[in-house]
């Protein structure tokens, strides 16, 4: 591998079906490129990924590599140059667990909160459960806080008040 | 005391299912010495498996004594580690001297009873929870061949959702 190797950030959406992670991986090793981290979700029936690439090229050659099978597979295509590296994993040290009957804001309530007490969210995952007529949204979050646990501790408090059910759990990475 | 050189994923001794401890001597002693040196030498490490640094026999060193407000058994010396039963199941995130940059949730017992014979050949008995019977799980499975990623759990699929659905 050479240092003239770019990283790009190589994002697919798409109805989601059998063996897409397959085609477009096979595409990109096939044109040498290099895959670090992904992130492949499925999200509300559609197919959602977000690939670093390595790849010696341009855009434009990153997209003529992966633009045709991408197309075959009726998936939007979008790729960006990004700085990045591997080897820059944060470890969270707090989880927390938010949930409620679903309505609007929810979200933005609740990170609003959690920034100015401090937490830097590392990963967020939601999703919305119960009935079509009696929806819950539930989310979950790792994150790191850098004000320390007992700020977010305060920060719920105020989320609760605000009738939204919500958890801290910190996490204490074991080394073994 | 020198510290050990440990073994690091992809060696496929990592792998290896060990073989129990036969015999308590004045070498197994200073073994674990070092093996201990080499434990606190890790940023971090609050256990140990001699297969490890390359013995593939079942011991297995814990000391989660420095943190703060947990149940705790102090510096413990497993030999011939069994897990005669356990309770519960935790979510926790876990990471290993010998994988690098890379830790991930597993889900553990939250309470085991555990058996394991001391460096001098004294069989024991422990009750343990939390963060420390983690840790005595983690480094079993080292004994067995097994790392922390055979365990990973997605973060899609963890206890959480499934307590959503059994009380839905």
């Amino acid at each position: 591998m050479t240092t003239k190797q770019k990283w790009y950030m190589l994002t697919l959406v798409g109805k989601d079906r059998p063996g897409i992670v397959a085609h477009v991986t096979a595409a990109l090793y096939e044109g040498e490129a290099n895959l670090g981290e992904t992130s492949m979700m499925r999200l509300g029936g559609n197919f959602t990924i977000m690939m670093m690439v390595q790849f010696s090229g341009n855009t434009h050659a990153l997209h003529d590599l992966v633009g045709g099978v991408a197309e075959s597979l009726d998936l939007h295509l979008h790729i960006d140059h990004i700085e990045g590296h591997l080897h820059d994993h944060r470890i969270p040290d707090v989880r927390i667990a938010v949930y409620g009957a679903d309505r609007a804001g929810i979200v933005a309530k609740v990170t609003g909160v959690l920034a100015e007490a401090g937490l830097d969210i590392l990963e967020l995952e939601s999703d919305v459960a119960g009935t079509d007529a009696e929806p819950i949204y539930i989310m979950s979050i790792e994150g790191y806080a850098a004000a320390g646990v007992p700020a977010l501790e305060s920060a719920l408090e105020i989320i609760r008040a605000a009738g939204i059910d919500a958890s801290l759990q910190p996490i204490d990475t074991l080394v073994g | 005391m020198p510290v050990l050189e440990l073994l690091q994923y992809p060696d496929p001794r990592l792998k290896q299912v060990s073989t129990p401890v036969q015999d308590f001597t004045a070498e197994l002693c200073d073994f674990i010495q070092e093996l201990e040196t080499t434990m606190r030498a890790g940023p971090g490490g609050v256990g140990i498996a001699a297969p490890q640094v390359g013995r593939f026999e079942r011991i297995a060193l814990v000391d989660v004594s420095d943190r703060p407000k947990i149940p705790h058994h102090g510096r413990l010396v497993l030999i011939n580690p069994e897990i005669l039963a356990w309770e519960g199941m935790g979510k926790g995130r876990e990471g290993c001297m010998s994988v690098p940059d890379y830790t991930g949730n597993v889900i553990r017992a939250e309470q085991i009873q555990l058996k394991a014979w001391d460096e001098h050949g004294q069989a024991r008995e422990y009750a343990m929870q939390g963060f420390e019977a983690r840790a005595v799980q983690h480094e079993i499975d080292h004994l067995d061949g097994l790392l922390f990623l055979d365990r990973l759990v997605s973060r899609r699929h963890d206890l959480f959702h499934r307590k959503v659905c059994v009380t839905k």
